[in-house]
């Protein structure tokens, strides 16, 4: 398991060499990808309109943030819900350390938040004596086996049927050994009825939201298992966590952005659950939780505003980008070492984390833009991947040996007379190499291309060179 | 359409070093397609420089493109990547700069793919050229398709190659893994995915790959050669302009 930004490229190595990991993400395209194109040609209205619809939302929203965030908090609190500002990570776990404790909560039950995951807060609430339980399917899951969550939408994607069984036969030990769990629905009728006495015991639950929407300071959650619901629900305080960009101007722009989202996300005209949440139970109301707290997460966020780098925060969290990118396809989640993967954590993450410890993420792209092609918010991933290679060079952290390299050729580069006749020698000497069979298997200083792949042979004589002979003869 | 305009090839530094042929090729077709082809001097469009973040390089050699080009009336390369350099890419360069902006979208403006300009600026239909009893698949690269937006154009002039039968690949829209500098720095991911697009390839039953971006094609077959795979590998032009006595890539002179 890696938990290292920085060790991207030996974890994507282990992560190749794994061919049950290959299997599962071999599923992206029947999963995932191919469900976003069928939902895309149903969808009755013109879709790049509605992309540019939804790009338009964002941006409003991000152009406003800080008044529309107040909005929100005036409009929720009207209602009795309370608003938390969290500037960093430890401040957000602070605060949702404290909200628990000042209603002596010590079971809590979770719905799926990447923000949760960003925070690291699981870890820092056991290690406060609160044992949080993740009841989203996948987070389960991966609670269960220690691990981070693979995918922004489809935590335990990298599992197999398997492997989710056998994680199962360790952990409920009081169940039945010879239980058979062959089946998916088994697994999840298993993990529903475990969970169900995790729900009914609980004092307190954590959610994310997709959407704040500021004129009815609601927060919208989007589910498919109904886990969601109870977590917010059943238990006597719920908190919401989520970062400070979800907001939008009100729920008829949410309303735009659901659209976009469920179909990226998993090919689905709408999700099982859309959660309108309005604060706690107002009197009268027979059930919602006495204690309703949002917790908005800066860490990183409010400094990207205004920078070329700002788009990221477009990001609805769909998930396409890493549906359709090669490179998540290749080496996982996992290997990432991070919260956000993919493209968008690519874009992403060297702003939360710093350009160093997340130098792999944007380097780590052929550009071939897939993924700006499916963002239903437009958000141009590659570009801004670019402008942190960009960062990288100029503030000196880009490889040494890439720099120089880099720089050498350039200085031919730009001196043609000098770049020819180096072309003409290196056409020649290379066609040398590749002798009787063409082909060239290796050469110094050039380990990452001939790792892999030969050099086939060059013809031997530069274009330039042969231009100028067929224009000599011709005088 | 102007009468016999004045194309600028940007040859490419791929080509001018490994592959000579392509270019020829591409002065074969302009030609054909009405125009007077020149060749300024030049070396490379930047992408590298650009791609690795290193911007200052990237623009000292953009100049240089932009000021040798400017006399004609059109740039053509027969590569989308460069050509998506110099479109897509020099106007964010010169983004709001007084001496080079509007030189460099004027410049943008009329730079083209080669396939791309014979199809939809000369009105090109068909060629004249044999390919005997081949079965070619095409390989679309990432810039020719997203950036180029060239999709049926290089098909609609290889459906007029007597004898050629062109098979499409299941995944034409996914990358093979080249990417340039990617290639170098992260060798395992990229050779994933040139495995995967090879696999595609063979599928088809195709013994002849064509692609428009020579790095692309360095990159698969120099992973076909690396795993003992026997399918030839041409630049398009070569084969559209009835250039194949030549032996393909990286095979050698008999």
């Amino acid at each position: 398991m890696n938990l290292d930004p920085q060790r991207f490229r030996e974890a994507g190595q282990s992560a190749l060499a794994d061919p049950g990991l290959k299997v599962a993400l071999g599923r992206l395209k029947t999963h995932f990808a191919l469900g976003r194109t069928r939902a895309v040609a149903r969808y009755a209205g013109d879709w790049e309109e509605l992309r540019e619809q939804g790009r338009a939302i964002r941006d409003y929203a991000l152009s406003r943030l800080d008044s529309l965030l107040e909005t929100f908090e005036r409009n929720l609190m009207a209602r009795g819900g309370r608003v938390h500002w969290a500037r960093d990570a430890q401040e957000a776990r602070d605060i949702v350390l404290g909200i628990l404790r000042q209603n002596g909560a010590r079971s809590i039950i979770k719905g799926k938040s990447m923000v949760s995951e960003e925070i690291g807060l699981n870890l820092f609430l056991e290690a406060n004596g609160i044992a949080p339980v993740e009841t989203d399917l996948g987070e389960y899951i991966v609670q269960l086996r220690e691990e981070p969550p693979s995918h922004i939408i489809a935590p335990a994607f990298h599992l197999s049927k398997e492997q989710v069984a056998n994680t199962f036969r360790w952990s409920h030990t009081d169940l039945d050994p010879s239980r058979l769990l062959v089946e998916r629905s088994a697994l999840v009728s298993e993990a529903r009825s475990v969970l169900r006495a995790r729900f009914e015991s609980a004092d307190a639950g954590i959610t994310g939201a997709n959407f704040l929407a500021a004129d009815e300071g609601a927060a919208v959650l989007v589910t498919n298992e109904g886990n969601g619901d109870l977590s917010r629900l059943l238990p006597k305080t719920h908190i919401v966590l989520t970062g400070i960009e979800k907001i939008v101007a009100d729920l008829d722009d949410a309303a735009v952005l659901l659209r976009l989202l469920t179909r990226s996300a998993t090919g689905q005209e709408i999700s099982s659950y859309v959660s309108v949440m309005l604060g706690p139970r107002s009197p009268g109301q027979t059930d919602g939780p006495e204690n309703f707290h949002v917790v908005l997460v800066d860490n990183g966020r409010s400094k990207l505003i205004g920078t070329e780098a700002e788009e990221v925060l477009r990001c609805i969290r769909c998930a396409a980008c890493l549906n359709h990118c090669p490179v998540y396809a290749a080496v996982g989640g996992h290997a990432y070492g991070a919260t956000y993967t993919g493209p968008i954590g690519a874009a992403l993450n060297p702003g939360l984390m710093g350009v160093r410890m997340a130098h792999h993420h944007p380097n780590a792209s052929t550009f071939c833009g897939r993924c700006a092609e499916v963002c239903p918010v437009k958000i141009p991933l590659p570009k801004i991947m670019r402008h942190w290679r960009a960062r990288e060079y100029a503030s000196g952290l880009a490889p040494k040996t890439m720099v120089m390299g880099v720089s050498l050729w350039a200085f031919f580069a730009k001196r043609p007379a000098f770049y020819r006749a180096a072309a003409k020698i290196a056409a020649r000497v290379l066609k040398t190499f590749g002798g009787r069979a063409g082909t060239i298997a290796s050469l110094p200083l050039l380990n990452g291309w001939f790792a892999v792949r030969d050099f086939p042979a060059p013809q031997g004589k530069t274009f330039h060179e042969l231009w100028s002979e067929r224009n000599d003869g011709a005088r | 359409m102007i009468a016999r305009p004045k194309v600028g090839l940007f040859v490419t530094c791929l080509v001018d070093l490994v592959r000579p042929q392509i270019g020829f090729a591409a002065i074969k077709l302009l030609e054909r397609a009405g125009c007077d082809v020149g060749v300024p001097v030049q070396t490379c469009c930047g992408q590298p420089a650009w791609n690795s973040g290193a911007d200052r390089h990237a623009a000292d050699l953009a100049r240089r493109v932009i000021d040798a080009f400017e006399p004609f009336d059109y740039v053509v390369a027969p590569s989308g990547s460069c050509a998506g350099m110099i479109k897509r890419h020099y106007p964010e360069i010169f983004e709001g700069d007084a001496a080079y902006g509007s030189k460099t979208r004027a410049l943008a403006e009329k730079t083209h793919e080669l396939l791309s300009f014979l199809v939809n600026v000369r009105g090109m239909q068909d060629v004249v050229a044999e390919c005997s009893g081949l079965r070619a698949c095409y390989h679309d690269s990432c810039s020719s398709l997203r950036e180029m937006d060239v999709t049926d154009e290089p098909r609609d002039l290889l459906s007029s190659v007597r004898g050629l039968e062109l098979a499409e690949l299941n995944e034409p829209e996914v990358c093979c893994g080249f990417g340039g500098l990617f290639s170098v720095k992260y060798p395992e991911i990229s050779e994933r995915m040139a495995d995967d697009k090879i696999a595609d390839m063979q599928s088809t039953g195709a013994t002849l790959v064509l692609g428009a971006d020579l790095g692309c094609l360095l990159h698969l077959k120099g992973r076909m050669q690396r795993n003992g795979i026997a399918m030839e590998v041409r630049h398009i032009a070569e084969v559209l302009a009835g250039m194949t006595d030549d032996p393909p890539l990286g095979a050698a002179d008999t």
